[in-house]
């Protein structure tokens, strides 16, 4: 029972670890800001989640798991709020986002099409 | 819980001392003042994960809280009044630095061949005062976190120097930027004309909660990691995040300039009062074990602690917490009068200033 | 072992944010890689109490999940509006009122 605990908890974190580096890679190729906020933020997240609830059920329960369920409960209220707060500071300081069709590879170069419209 | 095997623990040293080089070379050549912060916030946090790698948790702690926290926000306030870019050099006069360098950290590396390996049981670090104070902790202090005991009681005057250190640091902050500005030159309470809706909630949330945190690290300084440094940094960042979301005026109302340069006092004098209430019993300065007189401790009732062996600690259990409590006050304040400092400083706040 | 796999993710995903750190054109990417790369801290400082066996390094986490936080809208506050001082909430009335 406790080995099938420990499996399942281990599955749980790497399935959150896989989550983290497929929001690492959006990040990294997403074109633009918006989007990329979209990526880190979800994926920050949920991967925590899915890792502070594998790391839960592995370890001894009692005062540890309090401290998981803190963890996530902060990860849970600051993470979204501070993604909020970021994109609200973007979008204010007249950041638009791009709109229309763009290519990932050189997705920093102006595309002469498609500079979305307020 | 599996224990790490040595190839696993090779590589993961490998590619955290990678990511702060990558990050050195990065600091060094950005552009952009603000970017160069944001990436040392960053050089701070895998220093803090490789510490704990090497088993140094109460390191770990305060590396993570000073260097990728309060020291992040007092450099941004460093910077307010500064351009925002580096002045390019001419790179013919930066060969001789670079020749500077690269011979002392070739003489760095030398060096470090020469020094025993990690953990090593025979050093020297391990096998004199430091094997002695793991051996005699339990007996003479009773508190199971070792740093704790080895800050607070056996080197407690040196953390009384630190303690003294930073409330100069305070001081010195305090004397060259002003004592924060005064009400009436704080500021003016109009907003920058977004909707923060979400911080306003969640910093409001997140205060209390942050305060309460320092709270637990500074009392279980002597369990677990933690301790007064620690807990003062965290407490200060609460005080600062008010100040972020609310305004520097509503936080000048809230904690006064005033209040925190007299606690920073009182938590020297507190430390020091300690001292001079054990040499006042007949011990030494800083001896805990006479903080108590014997009619004091015979008034303490021998079943607080859980077993009446522990009696014998209760001066250095109570010795230890007040000298963190005042270490807690000092760190906390001078942390908050150097934001303060820096914090209230804009052109017009200066142009009003010298207007007057 | 896995969590010494969850361990390597995560390391790998914290190299990918340092290059976007390094990388984005705008400071927004940066200061958005900031915050998601101390996230990540959190979860292998975590990740690393359970593989050293030591519970006590929770506490360092749940520390650095607060002040993560602040460091953040520090830098936000910082870039977007040059000043550390001034209110970020809506008008000062409706921030008296409630408290």
């Amino acid at each position: 029972m406790v080995d099938a605990l420990n499996w399942i908890g281990g599955g749980f974190i790497v399935a959150g670890a896989l989550l983290s580096i497929l929001g690492a890679a959006g990040v990294l190729r997403f074109p633009d800001v918006y989007t990329r906020i979209h990526a880190a933020s979800l994926t920050d997240t949920g991967g925590a989640t899915l890792m502070l609830f594998g790391m839960g059920l592995l370890g001894p329960f009692g005062l540890i798991t309090l401290k998981l369920f803190l963890v996530w409960g902060f990860v849970m209220l600051t993470s979204p709020a501070a993604s909020n707060a970021l994109a609200n500071a973007a979008y204010s300081s007249g950041h638009r986002p791009r709109i229309g069709n763009f290519q990932i590879v050189g997705d920093d170069e102006p595309e002469p099409s498609s500079k979305g419209a307020p | 819980m599996t224990a790490p095997i040595l190839d696993a623990n090779f590589a993961l040293n490998v590619a955290l001392l990678l990511m702060l080089v990558v990050l050195a070379f990065a600091v060094v050549r950005t552009r952009s003042l603000l970017a160069a912060i944001l990436l040392l916030t960053v050089f701070s946090l895998v220093s803090a994960t490789w510490l704990m790698v090497m088993d140094a948790a109460d390191v770990a702690f305060t590396e993570a809280v000073v260097g990728a926290g309060i020291s992040t926000i007092v450099a941004l306030g460093a910077i307010l009044l500064t351009r925002g870019e580096v002045v390019r050099v001419n790179w013919k006069r930066q060969v001789v630095p670079g020749l500077l360098a690269v011979i002392v950290g070739g003489m760095l590396i030398y060096a470090v061949s020469a020094l025993p390996d990690f953990g090593d049981p025979a050093s020297p670090a391990n096998s004199h005062v430091g094997r002695s104070y793991l051996e005699t902790t339990k007996h003479d202090i009773g508190a199971p976190n070792v740093v704790t005991a080895v800050l607070g009681s056996y080197r407690g005057f040196d953390t009384l120097g630190e303690t003294v250190v930073i409330f100069a640091a305070c001081i010195g902050v305090a004397l060259m930027l002003g004592f924060g500005p005064r009400a009436t030159l704080a500021p003016a309470v109009d907003t920058l004309g977004d909707h923060h809706v979400v911080l306003r909630v969640v910093a409001k949330l997140l205060i209390p909660l942050i305060i309460l945190f320092a709270l637990y690290v500074q009392f279980h300084g002597d369990l677990g990691a933690g301790g007064g440094f620690q807990a003062g940094v965290i407490m200060a960042v609460a005080i600062i995040l008010h100040a972020l979301v609310f305004g520097l005026r509503d936080t000048m109302a809230a904690v006064p300039a005033r209040v925190a340069r007299t606690v920073a006092v009182l938590g020297v004098v507190l430390y020091a009062g300690v001292g001079i209430v054990c040499i006042a019993n007949g011990g030494g300065f800083l001896d805990y074990d006479y903080l108590f007189t014997p009619q004091v401790e015979a008034m303490i009732p021998p079943g607080l602690l859980g077993d009446p062996d522990h009696v014998h600690h209760w001066g250095q259990h109570f010795g230890i917490l007040f000298i963190e409590l005042g270490v807690l006050m000092t760190v906390a304040a001078t942390m908050v009068t150097i934001f303060y400092g820096f914090a209230g400083r804009t052109v017009d706040a200066i142009e009003a200033r010298a207007r007057t | 072992m896995l969590i010494g796999a969850g361990v390597a993710g995560l390391v790998v995903a914290m190299s990918l944010m340092i290059v976007r750190a390094i990388m984005g054109p705008s400071h927004y990417d940066r200061i958005l890689a900031a915050n998601s790369f101390g996230t990540k801290t959190v979860l292998l400082l975590a990740l690393m109490g359970y593989l050293f066996g030591r519970p006590a390094f929770l506490d360092i986490a749940l520390v650095y999940a607060l002040i993560n936080f602040v460091t953040t809208i520090a830098l936000m506050k910082f870039f977007r509006y040059r000043s550390l001082a001034r209110p970020l909430t809506a008008a000062a009335g409706e921030n008296r009122a409630d408290g």
